[in-house]
This record gives C-alpha cells, structure tokens and sequence, in this order.
C-alpha cells in the first residue's frame, strides 16, 4: 500500500530531455532536461534572455522545438498537441486580452473554449473578479483598463478552468503586494485542493523561496542549477537565494531581443489605419 | 447554434467587434458610396446610349462586391493584429481544434461582410437603385460565399506573414486586381481575349454574377454556375486557410 502511494507521488507530469531550441545559429534553450512532479510547485528562474519563456512555449505547443523530448501529462506536444492542451492553462508573460472585448467577456470567451460549464463557470467569473477587484468593472471595455487592472484581469482568466498544470509567467509581476498575496493564496488553495501542478517564472526571489517546492535556474539556455531553496543557498554557501541566484548567474545585465512593451509600440505604429 | 461552442463564441466576438467600431463601419462605408456616385452617375449616360441600359442597376452588385471583399479580408487579416496584441496566443493554446477556431473566425468575417454589403445595398436605394425583393436571399446567400471566400483567403494570408509590413502588397497585389480586373465595373462580354480570361478566372466574378442575377435579372454565367464555382472555391480556400492557420507559431 505505502509502495503504491509513493510511486503516485513521484509521477511526473512533466518530462523533458536534452530540450534544444535554435534559432538560426543561436540557440534560446540549449539541451535543458528537468522534469516536474504531479502536484508540485516548481519555479523555472533566471535572467531575462536565459531561455524561460521559450522553453515555456515550446512545452505549451506554441513553438516546436528544434530536438529533444518532451512529455506533459504523457503527451508529445509536436505529437498530440490537442491532448497537450487539454492538460494546462497558462497566464502569458505577455498581454494577451482583446482590449474590444469587456473584462466579463474576455473571461466568458475563455470558459468557452476551455468547456468549463455554464453554471460553474459563472460562479467563478464573480468569485475570481471579485478577487481580484474588477467585479465593479466587469462590464468596461479592456482597452480602459490600466497596466496593472489587466495583468490582474489575465490571471483571473488564467485561474478560470482548472486544469493539470498550470503555467504562470511572471504572473505576479507589477501588481501591489496585496494583490500578489490574494493571487497566491489562491493558487495555493488550488494546488492542495485539485492537486494542479505549478510551474512558474518570476523575477522576485522571495515568492520562489516561499512557494516553490523545487526551483531549477537556467542561464544561456542551460540549466545551471537544480534543487530546494535550501539545497540552492547551500551549494552556493548563500544566505538568500537571491544571493544564490546571483552567484550562479553572475552580475552582468541582460538583454531581452525585443520586450513586450516594444513590440506593442510598434504594433501600434502600425495601428494607424485602424 | 450551441450557445457554449467554442465556433459560437469566436463568431460572436467577431460579430461584437464589428459593432463596437463605429469608425471602421463608417469608414469601409465610404469608398463604396463613392464609387457608387461617381461611376454610377458619372458613367450612366455613356452606358445608356451604348445600350446597355441602367448602369447604375449594373454597378450596384459590383460595388456590394467590392465592401464585401475589403470588409472580408481585412476580417481575416485581422489574424496578424490579435497575433501583435497577444491575444491570437489565447486561443492558440486553448484545447479547441484549430480548425475550430478558424471556422468560427471565417463565419464571423462573412457576417460581418453580409452586413457590411447590405448597409452599401441601402445606400444604392437611396441613389434610386431598384431590385427583386423575392430573390434577395438568393443574392445574400451569394454575399455570404463571397465572404467566407475572402476572410479565410484573408486568414490564410495573415497565417504566413509575421507583422503588417506586408499590408500594402496585400491590398495593391491581392484586393485591387480582384476587383477591377472581374465583372464588378464593366460587362465582359466583348473583352480583348486575355482580360475576359482573367474576369472569368476570377471568383470574384462569380458572386457578382449571382448577385446581379439575383437583383436585377441579369446574368452572365447563370446561377447554377455561379454557385457551384463559388461553393468549390469557398471549400478550397477554407481548407488551405484551415491548415495554414493550424501551423502558426507564435
């Protein structure tokens, strides 16, 4: 009995290997292997540029890799994308909302095509807007919104179906420490209740500390360091892990090709016509 | 149509969008109404007296046409601006058949299309344009195949481009030839060989044929035709919009 229990536990949800990633001669992820445990809280750290965001698209179907292997939930995303999507959900890095669409319908649109039911999935539009303080401009245009409504909007969608594993890119980045704790708590609450995988990225050290079961660190498209918080400060004789994240990627600052902001003004440049 | 189908809601936000932007009704609207005035009226006299009758009744089809293929392709092109916003990556991961989610795009494209094309149709009636009420929905059924054409070809396009930088080349390349070199403007009976190959050749022929048959009792090719060209076209052009839409990374 005990046996049959903990090999359930140690089932792994997410498998990669010698994941390669290459675009022209310059190679964003580069023969990364990690693998996540059905119902753990992983964080995926490091610089801006390191590789986090595309090895993210690639385990999330939209970018197909150069090599490597890769599982989720027991499907090759090249392979069986649709059985890939059916096992996550995942709130972007990047704003991904239609700003002509009402906060209430952007949630709406996503039950929809993630088939949560009707009844349920009005219940939880109120309760996640409720959360994250947009229930009173549930019915404005998104395009209204400010930085922060819409970011907190996006992962309410995130939060809307429930699925095996959640993908969150820097979910938590620009929203007031109020905000950031509700959202964690909830996504905590979703973690021990329905068991749902976390993976996540994020820039504040602290929030890896403290939710995270395991953390890898990836730097050039590598994967420079695996373990617990504990086991990272140990390695690395630091008594943060920020020290440790530092230590391990060193002090230079990164460049990332075009961040989001700038490819939106140039989208905009071209908006003219509209 | 099931109101929790992921077809349903993509046709919807399509359809919701259109109404929400006033600026580009009112827009699309206005290069319509003025070839309407201009060709029409200006033209008029000649195409009278060479006998070939009302020309503004000859043109009006031409020129539902001709918003309904701008409305239509710039729907599908739309693509590229949801793929520059961000949002094209919500639906892309979600566990809907892509096909799905272009089919429901494609419907909504035409639908906004059809509407587009009947607001011009009410303009020509205020201009003094006369047709057979009985047959309209034989002329929207056309207007509606005209549409689905035009916003999957726009779809299919917008799948192979990464930004707006080919945008022009799409309108003086793609949109502009189909129109003026078709049926739209003048009858091709009498055409020197290699123009009356190319408006043969052009689908966009086909809907104005069948829209002018329906209307005004005239027409070139006959219905049936009409419809049977316009239907193959249509299925073609969605299955390859289909696929290459299926493809896209992002």
């Amino acid at each position: 009995m005990k046996l049959v229990k903990l090999r359930n536990m140690s089932e792994k949800i997410i498998e990669v290997k010698k994941l390669k990633k290459c675009f022209g001669s310059l190679c964003a992820v580069n023969e990364v292997s990690f693998s996540v445990e059905k119902g753990e809280i992983f964080a995926f750290l490091g610089p801006n540029g390191a590789g986090k965001s595309t090895t993210i698209k690639i385990l999330t179907t939209l970018l197909h890799p150069t090599s490597g292997e890769i599982l989720m939930n027991g499907h090759d995303p090249s392979k069986d994308p649709d059985a890939v999507r059916k096992s996550f959900g995942i709130i972007f890095q990047d704003p991904s909302l239609d700003d002509d669409l009402t906060a209430y319908e952007n949630l709406e649109f996503h039950g929809v095509l993630y088939d949560v039911p009707k009844e349920i999935r009005k219940e939880r539009i109120e309760q996640l807007l409720k959360i994250t303080e947009l229930w009173d401009r549930k019915d404005n245009l998104v395009k209204q919104f400010s930085g922060g409504m819409k970011r907190r909007l996006e992962i309410a969608r995130g939060l809307l179906h429930h699925p095996k594993i959640f993908f969150l890119d820097e979910p938590t980045i620009g929203l007031d420490p109020q905000t950031r704790n509700h959202i964690w708590s909830y996504i905590l609450e979703l973690n021990k209740k329905e068991g749902i995988t976390v993976f996540f990225t994020t820039h504040y050290m602290e929030e890896a500390a403290k939710y995270a079961g395991r953390i890898a660190v990836i730097d050039h498209g590598k994967i420079v360091a695996q373990g617990t918080a504990g086991d990272l400060k140990k390695k690395t004789k630091s008594k943060t892990l920020e020290d440790a994240f530092i230590k391990l990627t060193g002090h230079g600052i990164r460049d990332e090709g075009a961040s989001s902001v700038e490819r939106l003004k140039s989208a905009m440049r071209h908006m003219g016509r509209r | 149509m099931n109101m929790n189908s992921p077809v349903y809601i993509l046709w919807l936000r399509q359809v919701k969008k259109y109404f929400r932007s006033r600026s580009r009704i009112v827009g699309a609207l206005g290069q319509p109404t003025l070839f309407l005035i201009a060709l029409g009226f200006g033209f008029g006299p000649v195409f009278a007296k060479a006998g070939g009758g009302n020309y503004l009744e000859f043109l009006v089809p031409g020129i539902i046409a001709l918003s309904i293929l701008f409305t239509a392709t710039f729907s599908g092109i739309e693509v590229i601006w949801d793929r520059q916003f961000g949002f094209l990556k919500e639906t892309l991961v979600a566990p809907v058949n892509r096909t799905k989610i272009m089919l429901g795009r494609t419907l909504g494209g035409a639908t906004v299309a059809v509407v587009q094309g009947l607001i011009v149709m009410l303009i020509s009636l205020l201009l003094g344009f006369q047709f057979n009420v009985l047959m309209l929905p034989v002329a929207v059924v056309f207007m509606f195949l005209l549409g689905l054409l035009f916003t999957a070809l726009g779809t299919a396009i917008a799948s192979l481009m990464e930004d707006m930088q080919g945008f022009q080349l799409i309108i003086n390349f793609l949109i502009m030839p189909l129109f003026f070199l078709s049926n739209a403007l003048f009858p091709v009976d009498n055409l020197p060989g290699p123009l009356a190959a190319v408006t043969q050749l052009n689908p966009l022929s086909y809907g104005v044929d069948g829209m002018r048959g329906a209307l005004t009792g005239v027409s070139q090719f006959g219905l049936f035709l009409d419809f049977s060209v316009l239907a193959v076209i249509v299925i073609a052009i969605m299955l390859i919009g289909g696929k290459l839409f299926s493809k896209i990374q992002a």
